[in-house]
């Protein structure tokens, strides 16, 4: 049995302007150990999955699907209650602005800190040692120090790994990563992506990694779902969708990348099928 | 790039240091933010410059721009010797070097419609210029940078994050400018428009004969994109080559590491990783 799955999902917002359809009907499933990409670019409604999986959404947000489960439970039935103990433990998540997902004005000790009293119910010294433990554990320097920095002290690649850090303070099942990386420069990228798949491979988490970036893709994935304007497009292993794209907008999307050009100019999205182009002047 | 070709800028041992403020009792602190930049751009050429945040890039455009004064050395523009902090530089010597930046969502003022904001540099530049010449010189630009002409009454936030960026290169095209510095041009921007903009901005060095400066950290835009590249790395430029020698042959260690840092797309290294992944499992 896969960790999670997720059969027709639907969102849909109210909007002055009538409903308005963020996803059409995605499938998603991860297995334990296993790397899952949803790759697509913005408005393509790879967030809004994950977030309703999570059950994140606001209440504008109508959410439909025919099987929604997380290890055996149900996330369309749970309790509120329920739910909360599994969001942050056994499914944690990680988003795109490190620095702006930190809060300001408490230390980086104190926030982990707080993961492990709601979760584990730990205390005292107990969560110390557990805090520092986890601080070393994603690589950051003289932890014991660290435990009293606040977010502004630190580095965006060093927020981003204290966020891995609460992340994984609860050995959860399952991480999501928004966009781990799009807000750093590349070393920082490659040291942080290279810690994301070592802790990956040896918890053996499922890892879900919603990106834009194909050369993450290339990094990370073992399998990739490909999103455009709410449906899904596409989904293959990673060697496959590289090698034999399926789907004119998985083909346009890799021929768009600058290191695969030939020639002087670089095919756009609209240069390949009229149907899927990515409208560059909405109709406002 | 052949030895023939007029250059443009060039820099000698740019210098630029902040001071910080000291406080009531503590010592000022200086970060050296440039530590002597020496380079040359050539007319129509692309020249990259590559570096992580905090490395200089952009205390440097700022300089290049006139918005900064260096602290030291000499900046020359086709020749003449230019600094802001000493003597007052004529609006002729402003027209010809502009910028884009980075982010299209906070360069352009969200009260302004897009047809004021390709005006308004016409407008401080040469107010002697009839309206009606001035829209239609506005007008022109908004289709040469691949926009429509209904789009000239609108707002800002009307548009999508690579229309921004057209406005933005619209913007700083208007004054007929002999360089542009490109500040980060296309990182806010996905990948399929990514590629819309870079072909914009290659067939605008085309027509109009533009030197670019184009400052990115991302290398496979660089490789794709420049003619020559320069590596910053904590205020100084520690290589700087052709583009296919760069990507040939390295020769700084921390070129080396921006180079195996960016990620490989090509069918063999998935292969790779993918089986090395298999064997540990």
């Amino acid at each position: 049995m896969s960790l999670l799955e997720i059969r027709n999902l639907t969102v849909e917002f109210d909007t002055a302007m009538g409903p308005f359809r963020a996803l059409k009907g995605v499938d998603y499933t991860v297995d334990k150990g296993e790397v899952l990409a949803i790759v697509g670019e913005s408005g393509s409604g790879k967030s809004v999955a994950m977030l309703a999986t999570m059950g994140l959404l606001p209440d504008s947000a109508t959410v439909k699907a025919d099987v929604m489960s997380f290890d055996g439970r149900d996330l369309k039935t749970v309790s509120p209650k329920e739910r909360r103990s599994i969001i942050g433990k056994d499914i944690s998540m990680i988003f795109q602005e490190p620095i702006a997902s930190l809060n300001p004005c408490f230390t980086v000790g104190f926030q982990i800190g707080e993961v492990l009293k709601t979760h584990l119910d730990l205390r005292g010294k107990a969560i110390r040692s557990r805090t520092i433990e986890l601080l070393e554990a994603v690589g950051i320097p003289t932890p014991e120090k660290r435990l009293s920095s606040f977010p502004h002290q630190m580095s965006g690649g060093q927020c981003q790994r204290v966020m891995i850090a609460m992340a994984i303070a609860c050995q959860p099942k399952l991480l999501i990563a928004d966009e781990p990386t799009t807000a750093l420069d590349v070393t920082i990228q490659k040291q942080i992506l290279d810690l994301l798949m070592r802790i990956q491979a040896e918890r053996h988490m499922g890892l879900i990694m919603i990106t834009h970036d194909m050369g993450v893709v290339a990094e990370t994935a073992d399998r990739v779902v490909v999103q455009y304007n709410g449906e899904q497009m596409e989904e293959s292993g990673v060697l496959e969708l590289f090698e034999a794209p399926k789907h004119p907008y998985t083909k346009a999307l890799l021929s768009a990348l600058p290191e695969r050009a030939e020639g002087d100019r670089l095919p756009t999205v609209s240069d390949f099928a009229a149907s899927y182009s990515k409208e560059d002047s909405p109709a406002v | 790039m052949s030895d023939n070709q007029e250059i443009i800028l060039s820099a000698r041992g740019i210098t630029r240091d902040y001071v910080s403020a000291g406080g009531l009792f503590g010592k000022t602190e200086t970060v050296h933010a440039l530590k002597g930049i020496d380079f040359d751009l050539y007319r129509g050429e692309t020249l990259a410059l590559v570096g992580e945040s905090g490395c200089g890039k952009s205390t440097l455009a700022r300089i290049l721009t006139l918005i900064d004064a260096q602290t030291d050395g000499e900046l020359l523009i086709r020749g003449n010797p230019v600094n802001i902090a000493k003597k007052k530089v004529s609006a002729e010597m402003r027209r010809r070097i502009q910028i884009v930046f980075q982010n299209p969502y906070g360069s352009l003022n969200p009260r302004q419609k897009v047809g004021a904001v390709l005006e308004e540099p016409l407008k401080i530049n040469n107010p002697e210029m009839p309206a009606e010449e001035r829209r239609q010189k506005a007008m022109d630009m908004l289709l040469k940078v691949g926009l429509q002409k209904e789009h000239f009454g609108r707002y800002p936030h009307m548009f999508s994050g690579g229309q921004r960026q057209r406005i933005a290169i619209g913007r700083a095209l208007m004054l007929n400018p002999r360089m542009l510095v490109l500040d980060e041009p296309v990182s806010a921007l996905d990948l399929s428009i990514q590629a819309q903009i870079l072909n914009l901005l290659k067939d605008l060095q085309e027509e109009f004969n533009l030197s670019y400066l184009f400052i990115s950290h991302d290398l496979s835009v660089v490789k794709y994109f420049a003619d020559r590249v320069m590596v910053m790395y904590f205020g100084e430029i520690v290589e700087s080559a052709t583009r296919d020698e760069i990507f040939a042959n390295p020769q700084h260690d921390y070129t080396k590491t921006l180079l195996a840092a960016t990620p490989k797309t090509s069918i063999e290294s998935i292969r790779a990783r993918v089986n090395a992944h298999k064997e540990t499992a």
